[in-house]
């Protein structure tokens, strides 16, 4: 109990740390946020100005609007890592490498929440969807999502941050393992929106949540490795 | 030699098995020749799961023994996956262009969950291209390779479910070939495509591992080589 209880210690200070730096610097939410409002204004334009289409779009547009967005969100976040051999000072404290892991995607959980809340809050009002309706389940499904974005993230960020092109092999390597998060999400979201008719909204939540929990596993136990010669 | 002959006796295994594909066994009655698809289709789909099963597994072993040979082996495997993957998805969709009328049915769970499969080991051959030293290069992979495998139930599982929730199963599964039911010759054919599929699988597996072990001695010799010119040269000066 004690070690668990000492390793949640480490896994805030390192959370704590991001979110500071976040703070002082806005590398990863700024512009992020920018990018999803313009991935939100470009589907309008693709898809517009049929508004009935638009509005049976909504759940696919902003899954699609977080995953993108949350790829810079835990590239950003990463990087800050690289500079001045940070990683390389984080490889040497003495603690469990699992513990580092969880810090580091509680950070990117904490932004990808933030993203998730204001792309739905965006998505309500461009594509006249009504998110108040519904608000509950919708933010169980942002913070499910917005949790699984983060666990495969900062895994997949910290295997490609030292790579020259890491810009594309992140989204690359993320994306297609992103692809059941990405189905149970917008599953969740249509249905909850449409006020489950079909009673499938638990289903898709448990998803998630199976997705998240297998997935945060698998980071904790192979991110050590990354850290030692990753 | 031993190498050359598996791999003399496979192609001849493939050859037989192409011939009682195409001109032996029955066509199917309903779907006729384009039937015939479905022997070397789902012979390269068993080899594709194979494949990332031993890449998976191999990471593993890389991880744990820290061997070069295993990955080795899982850069081998990964490699021959994809081009069974690929070979798998060209044939679904030969075989899907006469049957279904298109050649992407989004109605067929399959398909989608074999195309992400794709996506994510290119992506992991990729990564292995983009990084220099053995060693890193060796623990990247393994780690991507080894969540890969883990993803890849769960991609099928949702992908299964998001079609499957209101719709009823496809027509013409070519599983329904496995039935118990079906004509002897046809499953006969298959499970000879299957083991003549394997031992090719198995002879490109040794060539692959063969010369990926060449590669890394050749990337191991040339930065000696390297080391050892810039020490004449600061020697020289």
């Amino acid at each position: 109990m004690s070690t668990l209880r000492a390793e949640a210690r480490i896994a805030l200070a390192v959370a704590r740390k991001d979110a500071l730096a976040e703070l002082r610097g806005r590398h990863a939410t700024v512009s992020t946020l920018f990018f999803a409002a313009v991935v939100l204004l470009l589907f309008g334009l693709a898809l517009g100005p049929d508004a009935a289409r638009l509005a049976a779009a909504a759940p696919g547009l902003l899954w699609l609007a977080v995953v993108f967005a949350g790829i810079l969100a835990v590239n950003r976040l990463h990087l800050l890592e690289t500079d001045d051999g940070a990683l390389e000072q984080l490889a040497l404290y003495p603690v469990a490498r699992r513990a580092i892991y969880v810090g580091k995607a509680l950070g990117g959980f904490a932004v990808m929440l933030l993203l998730g809340v204001l792309v739905l809050g965006a998505v309500g009002v461009l594509f006249a969807v009504d998110v108040a309706k519904a608000w509950l389940p919708l933010l169980v499904t942002v913070v499910l999502g917005a949790a699984g974005v983060a666990a495969v993230g900062t895994f997949y960020a910290g295997v490609t941050v030292r790579l020259r092109a890491r810009e594309a092999m992140l989204p690359l390597l993320m994306l297609p393992v992103l692809a059941p998060l990405l189905l149970g999400a917008v599953k969740a979201s249509a249905a909850a929106l449409a006020g489950d008719p079909f009673d499938e909204l638990g289903a898709w939540l448990q998803l998630l949540v199976a997705f998240d929990v297998i997935m945060i596993v698998a980071g904790m136990a192979t991110y050590g490795y990354l850290l030692e010669d990753g | 030699m031993k190498t050359r002959i598996l791999g003399y006796v496979a192609l001849a295994a493939v050859a037989a098995v192409t011939a009682v594909a195409l001109f032996v066994v029955p066509s199917d009655r309903n779907q006729g020749d384009a039937q015939r698809i479905m022997y070397p289709h789902v012979a390269s789909a068993w080899l594709a799961y194979l494949s990332f099963g031993v890449t998976a597994l191999a990471g593993i072993g890389w991880l744990w023994k820290r061997d070069l040979r295993l990955d080795a082996v899982a850069h081998a495997a990964a490699e021959i996956g994809v081009i069974f993957t690929a070979f798998a998805i060209w044939g679904g969709m030969m075989w899907g262009r006469p049957i279904w009328g298109v050649f992407w049915q989004w109605e067929d769970p399959r398909l989608t969950t074999t195309a992400l499969l794709l996506m994510l080991y290119v992506g992991y051959l990729l990564l292995r291209r983009l990084t220099d030293d053995p060693e890193r290069r060796a623990t990247r992979a393994a780690i991507v390779g080894i969540v890969a495998a883990i993803d890849i139930p769960i991609v099928h599982f949702s992908v299964e479910w998001w079609r499957g929730l209101h719709q009823t199963a496809t027509i013409g599964s070519p599983d329904r070939v496995l039935d118990p039911a079906a004509p002897m010759a046809f499953v006969g054919t298959l499970l000879g495509t299957l083991g003549a599929f394997t031992l090719a699988w198995l002879y490109l597996m040794i060539r692959r591992y063969q010369l990926a072990r060449a590669e890394v001695a050749r990337e191991e010799a040339r930065r000696l080589d390297r080391l050892m010119s810039a020490r004449t040269a600061a020697v020289a000066r």
